[in-house]
């Protein structure tokens, strides 16, 4: 029963978000804009010696892949603390299901979203020319990972939308995850950044370690090392994202 | 393995404080008997909604016992929400969803699957007459829709308690009239107990067979609407003078058969009669040997407003304007 | 004439009141220039490596002049924001009761966005002088760069009030904020026009922005250039968005 429960909730949150064409266009096309803007702007920063393709497309094709995660977790926990204000969730905590399993169903609607969006991402890349290093493995392996990035971000935004209970607060989100995406090494390459502070920031920024991982699969191949970093930082921020939204489902629910 | 528990609810000393807030609920007692229709009539504020959330498990109480459907609110939620069904004051709606899809996420949250789900959910929306709008998203449904798709949401597991936190708020005499219908079916025919919350007299008069009076969290008076209206009560006699200048005189001879009231007519005087039975025959007689001439004379039956300003001191209508804060906002500071 | 002033005044006090004294608005205007600017210069100082770079005065008045210049359109636009948000609370149609000459409505929000614009100049200003940005051009230089940056700013907010007074909606805000952003990206801006290939050159090369940030660069490095043409095109987008933003106001009476 809660399997059927879980599919049921992450189906609806999936259906809200397909009827909101807001919701729909603007994680597909808004990560693809930056892409563009960049890849063509950001193109000369091949020529520096030991940057690692000469594709600046296929370098910077992993930050959509990230950044949807982000768009697509905005979207459904502004849904989510929606759900809180309006008392759909007390509807739902009224009925006999369980507190986890509105959170998996939750989870389970933003994951499909980022996964489809996701695939969206690829299929522009290699429209484009863009060849995956680690070949047709190397597409379900991304695809695996965007299921771990987004988890981690959507844990983490429903525990914000559960902790506020307020729209205004998850999408004040939108710009604290746009700061760790920008200073992370969605740019450049971490060994090429000049200046040391920045350097640092994008060495400490988990964000780094999840473009990095997505990046390997796209134009090196099967570097182990840096993908297992980036299911790692994935995982490590699920868990702490998971035991908060859960800590704070936990609140939230009061009921007995 | 238990037996089926009685369709009752019962509070003993419910008690609900929030943090750097009101005592929303302080310490009520009452019974709710199986099959019966429970109107709990207050202003704003009184605490119907807190009442309402500390029944359906929805908040614990601060102090004080409660069985819903024989299980305990406190330490047995899950039964509770099995054995009950409730529409809270907001009528919370996907608007993105439609109808049917309300139902079939309804149906699945209390584990009916299958042909059974279609099923429930085809006879539901026929009852509420949403099977032509049934397919429509939501946020096209207007407020009467809504609030009878919010009935068939509560009603898909077939509860044997019906909660409706102030089910007709905001709705139009026709839609009003058409859930009362519906209530008064269920319990009724289906034997369903029903607590309804309300701010309407007209509601709690035509619907409850009981009716629990609130103020400030306290249950101020509580019985059959006719009863409560006996209790306190006496008619009120109004007569309108002729003239402006015979007030004084009409109000001296009134005076003599009860204490003057407000709340009627400009130009009119009232008052609310000492004795259940005034006799309108010796006011008449009075008045016209002081030489009164009266353009209009009326008495009026006591109404649960009456009952409402005998206990409290205030009319029901506009009691609650200075303390516009229900359940929601009161049960914020306790999350912060 | 004496009435619009007044009307100018009421509308653009009110706004600006709002503006210093509700930090959700300030620091988020503050911010995010602050952040593009740190994140350029700090993650992408290595591009003035690339062959052909020359920008005589380093990197950071490079990037300067594009995060001034995108502060002064924004400021512009989170105008447009303000009007949507009194659109929907109403407050609009209060202002529109209230004012005998509507056209100082529109006066007083461009005057809100111009001073909204010129704290936020000043700050990074302050960011970029600490982070000991090099100055090749004298002060008629940079009055000229300022002056620049406010004409846009001013086209700016023409633009959003345009878009504002015809939608009335807060929906409306990706339709002020996605032009202006394709605008400002689809420009030079992380390396010069000459750095730019392929379909980026193509367009950055017939992009009105591209000759101002070409002559804000000019005017920071001592070496101006295009300056005639760069004033022109500002001056043209003033009038252009100034009639658009004033049949907008006319449509909104329309609505009533």
């Amino acid at each position: 029963m809660a399997l059927a429960q879980t599919a049921a909730l992450g189906k609806r949150a999936v259906v809200r978000t397909a009827r909101q064409p807001a919701n729909v266009v603007f994680p597909l096309i808004f990560p693809m804009l930056l892409l563009a803007v960049n890849a063509g702007g950001l193109r000369a920063e091949t020529k520096l010696p030991g940057f690692p393709t000469t594709s600046f497309l296929a370098f910077a094709l992993a930050v959509p892949f990230v950044q949807g995660a982000l768009l697509a977790t905005i979207n459904a926990n502004v849904e989510f603390a929606r759900d809180i204000q309006t008392g759909f969730l007390n509807r739902l905590a009224l009925t006999p299901v369980r507190g986890i399993v509105l959170l998996f169903g939750q989870l389970g609607g933003l994951i499909t979203s980022a996964v489809v969006q996701a695939i969206f991402y690829l299929a522009v890349g290699l429209a484009f020319g863009v060849r995956l290093q680690s070949g047709i493995g190397g597409a379900a392996m991304l695809l695996l990972l965007e299921t771990a990035i987004a988890l981690a971000f959507a844990s983490l935004g429903s525990w914000a939308a559960l902790r506020t209970g307020s729209t205004e607060a998850v999408q004040g989100l939108f710009p604290v995850f746009f700061v760790f995406l920008f200073l992370s090494s969605m740019n450049i390459p971490r060994n090429l950044i000049e200046a040391d502070w920045f350097r640092w920031v994008a060495t400490v920024n988990p964000v780094s370690y999840l473009i990095e991982a997505v990046r390997a699969l796209v134009i090196t191949g099967w570097d182990w090392q840096t993908i297992g970093l980036g299911f790692g930082v994935a995982g490590a921020l699920s868990i702490v994202g998971f035991a908060l939204a859960t800590h704070a489902l936990w609140n939230r629910l009061e009921r007995t | 393995m238990d037996g089926p528990r009685e369709n009752s609810i019962e509070a003993h000393g419910l008690v609900r404080e929030f943090k750097k807030g009101p005592r929303a609920v302080d310490g009520i007692d009452l019974r709710v008997d199986p099959g019966e229709i429970y109107g709990f009539l207050g202003p704003n504020g009184a605490g119907k909604s807190t009442t309402v959330h500390m029944l359906t498990t929805l908040l614990p109480p601060t102090a004080g016992t409660a069985t819903v459907a024989g299980y305990d609110v406190v330490k047995e939620g899950p039964q509770v929400r099995k054995a009950i069904g409730a529409a809270l004051q907001e009528a919370a709606l996907d608007p993105f969803l439609t109808g049917r899809e309300h139902l079939r996420l309804q149906t699945t949250m209390h584990g009916i699957t299958g042909e059974e789900r279609s099923k429930r959910s085809d006879e539901l929306l026929t009852r509420v007459g949403l099977t032509e709008a049934a397919d429509r998203k939501v946020k096209g449904y207007s407020g009467g829709m809504k609030r009878r798709l919010d009935l068939a949401l509560a009603l898909v597991h077939r509860p044997r308690i019906l909660f409706l936190d102030e089910p007709t708020t905001g709705l139009d005499v026709q839609s009003r009239t058409a859930l009362w219908v519906e209530v008064g079916r269920l319990a009724k025919e289906e034997g369903v107990t029903v607590f309804l919350t309300t701010q309407y007299l007209e509601e709690a008069d035509v619907l409850a067979d009981r009716v629990g009076i609130i103020d400030h969290g306290r249950i101020v008076a509580e019985g059959t609407p006719e009863k409560l209206k006996a209790d306190i009560a006496c008619s009120t006699v109004e007569a309108v003078p002729a003239t402006p200048d015979q007030r004084g005189a009409v109000a001296s001879v009134l005076e003599r058969f009860g204490e003057q009231t407000t709340g009627y007519g400009p130009g009119s005087v009232a008052v609310q009669l000492a004795s259940a039975n005034g006799n309108l025959a010796e006011i008449v007689r009075a008045l016209d040997a002081e030489g009164v001439v009266l353009s209009q004379l009326q008495i009026h039956e006591p109404t649960l407003d009456d009952v409402f300003l005998a206990k409290t001191g205030r009319h029901l209508e506009g009691a609650g304007d200075e303390e516009e804060q229900d359940s929601e906002q009161d049960l914020e500071p306790a999350r912060a | 004439m004496r009435d619009t002033l007044s009307v100018a005044r009421g509308v653009s006090w009110r706004v600006l009141h709002i503006f210093f004294t509700n930090k959700a608005f300030l620091l988020p205007s503050i911010a995010f220039p602050l952040f593009f600017f740190t994140a350029f210069v700090g993650g992408l100082s290595r591009i003035r490596q690339v062959p052909g770079f020359d920008f005589p005065t380093g990197y950071t008045a490079f990037q300067f002049v594009f995060v001034l210049l995108q502060s002064a359109a924004f400021a512009g636009v989170f105008t447009g924001f303000g009007i949507a948000r009194d659109f929907e609370t109403g407050f609009m149609r209060r202002l529109m009761l209230a004012a005998p000459n509507r056209s100082g409505i529109l006066l007083g929000y461009t005057f809100s966005a111009l001073v909204r614009w010129a704290t936020v100049a000043t700050v990074v200003t302050v960011v970029a002088l600490l982070a000991q940005m090099k100055i090749g051009g004298d002060g008629v230089d940079l009055f000229g760069l300022y002056a620049l940056a406010l004409f846009l700013n001013v086209a700016g907010a023409l633009w959003a009030t345009g878009v504002a007074m015809r939608l009335r909606s807060q929906q409306a805000a990706p339709v002020m904020q996605m032009p202006v952003f394709l605008l400002l990206f689809f420009a030079p801006v992380y390396v010069p026009l000459n750095l730019l290939q392929g379909w980026i050159h193509g367009v950055a090369s017939v992009n009105p922005i591209t000759a101002l940030l070409e002559a804000g660069r000019g005017f920071i490095s001592g070496r101006p250039e295009l300056t005639l043409a760069a004033f022109a095109i500002a001056a043209g987008l003033i009038l252009g968005f100034a009639a658009w933003a004033v049949r907008g106001l006319r449509r909104a009476e329309a609505a009533g």
